[in-house]
């Protein structure tokens, strides 16, 4: 098993020449790679499959967007990456690393490197401790970070500062914050444990407009200071469209399209992903919903009774009867080979036809 | 579908709904507070106001006020509120539970807890035209079914016999729709009314309460914090900060240049048009606290334009164009676009 400290260890080791050569493979391979993840929770009729085969990577500094409806599966996602739900099948490799085979030392050395950002500022934060205490609380179960006292409230200074909080609001109580206050705290918590991957769910949903741009300004500044990559699960596409390199819509359980935020954004493949930007309202005006909007019939069918062939045929409006019969193949458009490729899982792929002629 | 008693408009280009200096005030453990201190609007059948600020702004409040479902701990302590020619606030209660239904009625954001858990949804639905009509239980429960078909519940006549739980939050939603239009009313409010749902479904439900509105030439007053829901559906804007209305107008018009720098500040937060990597133009800070809202104007802690005026002075909504107010000393600063 690799040594899971290798990268941290990275600039010690750099004198032996074995080492450096481990270290270069460390730096080229991806921070995050899920493969063929499943998950299902209870049995027989009342079997819930939350995901389904899915894959992620993610390399080191790069911000994921994860994006899809209620039920499909990005929070039990999540929770796989933060090793608090094993999956029943497919592999998950944190910087070369299983972590669900780590125990004991190994395991609570892992976990520092992997926290969250919670969505809620309100129910996140324990009402009775204060923000020192808040954010210096990881350091109780990892004791080697950060030492003494004295460096602790030393730490707590810098991380206030580094998520725009003063020294005076380390004695202020959760309760003497507003929401996007809350939420910086969350952050520098986050922060306590120097972490390589923050997942964060719906980080900035519970704020306000106002505040809510604030948020995002402290995430965007801390990966070009710091280089943490981000996991960012968000319902709002604007958001994601804004802060994510790369883009995974899920639906029911499957990625049903991925690829760089640009792409996936200017030409979605996947008619689900084009009938979901299309239905996110926008502020222009001139482009209003119902000239642009693609009307998907129903609702999300329950994950208790997923349809055959491709799960989204009962809302597609360009279903047809192979959709029914055969699960979609895995269409690959190919991009650059720098930004990787756009995938979607579809039958029939959105400007696949034409592309030829319009590309 | 075939209406009874259709109300008659009071006259074409009177207002459906006229709310003029409306005063709310707040109990709270640490004395009373100012939730919406002189909010004024107005809006026409067939016409979309929307109220639009963030959590704690009084557009909630404002819209409860109207309705006359204020919580116990707060009270209308100014201002009138005009349907069809009369003050609800000056009504008696029992005058006013007329006008809920056939004359203004609601829509609330979270479907679960406006609907009645241990009751069948269609009964609830019909409960409208037997208090308001006298129709009789079988009248009411077809009238019911009736809704319900119009709302897109799929096997109206089945479902009529579930409860609220058995249905998802979308069509819980369609439910409460069905049960704020059934008595035809001239103005509905809808207090966000797809915050609580999916993207996709969000659409099905804005485009449900557009169609309706047009069939039945209702106005809608559109209770939102959402800037895009406000470009995409309403005519009108009346943006809402710390329990005062900061600027009114058309939509197109305030959002392509707005008259009040937190109108300009909301725009810019908007990830839409951002540039990934470049910081958004946040808003500093946060709004106020109704307790500690400071004397002059409510922004001015915020403020890009701030100076000494308005710490002094409280500004108060005056003309900014045709159709448009302000509440900015130096809204034209502003006029760059």
């Amino acid at each position: 098993m690799p040594d899971i400290r290798a990268a941290s260890a990275a600039s010690e080791a750099s004198a032996a020449s074995a080492a450096s050569a481990a270290t270069a493979e460390a730096a080229a391979r991806p921070l995050l790679e899920v493969s063929g993840v499943t998950k299902s929770f209870g049995s027989g009729r009342r079997r819930l499959t939350a995901l389904d085969g899915v894959d992620i990577r993610l390399g080191r500094g790069e911000t994921l967007g994860l994006v899809g409806e209620s039920g499909c599966g990005k929070s039990t996602l999540a929770r796989v990456l933060l090793g608090l739900e094993r999956p029943d099948a497919g592999t998950v490799r944190f910087d070369g690393t299983d972590p669900f085979a780590l125990r004991g030392k190994e395991l609570l050395a892992w976990r520092r490197r992997v926290q969250m950002v919670f969505q809620d500022p309100f129910a996140s934060l324990n009402a009775r401790m204060s923000a020192a205490e808040l954010i210096g609380e990881p350091w109780r179960t990892h004791r080697d970070v950060v030492p003494t006292p004295k460096a602790r409230e030393k730490r707590v200074r810098e991380l206030l500062a580094l998520v725009g909080l003063r020294d005076s609001d380390a004695h202020r109580y959760p309760g003497e914050f507003s929401g996007g206050q809350r939420q910086r705290i969350g952050i520098a918590r986050a922060l306590a444990l120097d972490p390589d991957l923050i997942v964060c769910d719906e980080p900035v949903s519970a704020l306000d407009l106002s505040v809510q741009a604030q948020v995002l300004n402290v995430l965007s500044e801390l990966r070009e200071r710091l280089g943490v990559a981000y996991v960012f699960i968000s319902h709002d596409l604007s958001v994601v469209r804004y802060i994510a390199d790369r883009v995974t819509v899920m639906y029911l359980g499957k990625v049903i399209e991925h690829g760089d935020t640009e792409e996936v954004f200017d030409r979605p493949q996947h008619p689900y992903t084009s009938a979901l930007m299309s239905a996110a309202p926008v502020l222009d005006a001139s482009r209003t919903t119902a000239d642009r909007e693609i009307q998907l019939q129903g609702e999300i069918p329950s994950p208790f009774d997923i349809p055959s062939g491709c799960r989204f045929r009962t809302r597609c409006p360009h279903a047809e009867n192979l959709c029914t019969t055969e699960p979609p193949p895995l269409a690959t458009r190919g991009t650059t080979a720098a930004s990787g490729t756009h995938t979607a899982l579809c039958h029939f792929p959105l400007g696949v036809a034409g592309e030829s002629a319009g590309m | 579908m075939t209406r009874t008693a259709a109300p008659a408009p009071t006259g074409t280009d009177d207002p459906a709904l006229d709310v003029e200096g409306l005063c709310v005030d707040l109990s709270t453990p640490l004395g009373t507070v100012r939730a919406v201190d002189g909010v004024s609007f107005s809006v026409r059948r067939g016409r979309t106001l929307a109220l639009l600020g963030e959590s704690g702004c009084g557009k909630s409040m404002t819209a409860l006020s109207v309705v006359g479902l204020l919580d116990p701990a707060a009270r209308v302590t100014g201002g009138a509120v005009r349907v069809r020619g009369s003050d609800t606030l000056r009504l008696s209660p029992a005058e006013r539970r007329k006008l809920a239904g056939p004359v203004l009625s609601i829509v609330f954001q979270d479907a679960l807890t406006a609907l009645n858990p241990v009751q069948p949804v269609g009964r609830q639905i019909g409960e409208a035209f037997r208090i308001h009509r006298g129709l009789s239980r079988r009248e009411a429960r077809e009238k019911a079914i009736e809704l319900m078909t119009r709302v897109g519940i799929p096997e109206p006549r089945e479902r009529a016999r579930s409860y609220p739980h058995q249905f998802s939050g979308g069509m819980r939603q369609r439910l409460l729709i069905a049960m704020a239009v059934a008595l035809d009313p001239d103005v509905l409010i809808a207090d966000e009314p797809t915050t609580a749902l999916d993207v996709t479904v969000q659409a099905q439900i804005m485009r449900l309460l557009r169609d309706i509105q047009n069939e039945r030439d209702m106005a809608l007053v559109l209770i939102t914090h959402d800037l895009a829901v406000v470009a995409q559906r309403a005519d009108d804007v009346v943006i809402m900060y710390a329990g005062t209305v900061v600027e009114k107008g058309p939509v197109r018009d305030v959002f392509s240049a707005p008259r009040h720098p937190y109108t300009q500040g909301l725009l810019d937060s908007v990830p839409e048009h951002a540039v990934r990597g470049r910081p958004l133009p946040a808003v500093p800070g946060s709004p106020p606290e109704l307790s500690a809202v400071p004397p002059g104007c409510a922004f001015q802690d915020r403020c890009p334009l701030v100076r000494e005026r308005c710490v002094r002075e409280r500004p108060v909504l005056r003309p900014a164009g045709e159709g448009r107010t302000t509440a900015c000393h130096f809204a034209e600063e502003l006029t760059h676009a």
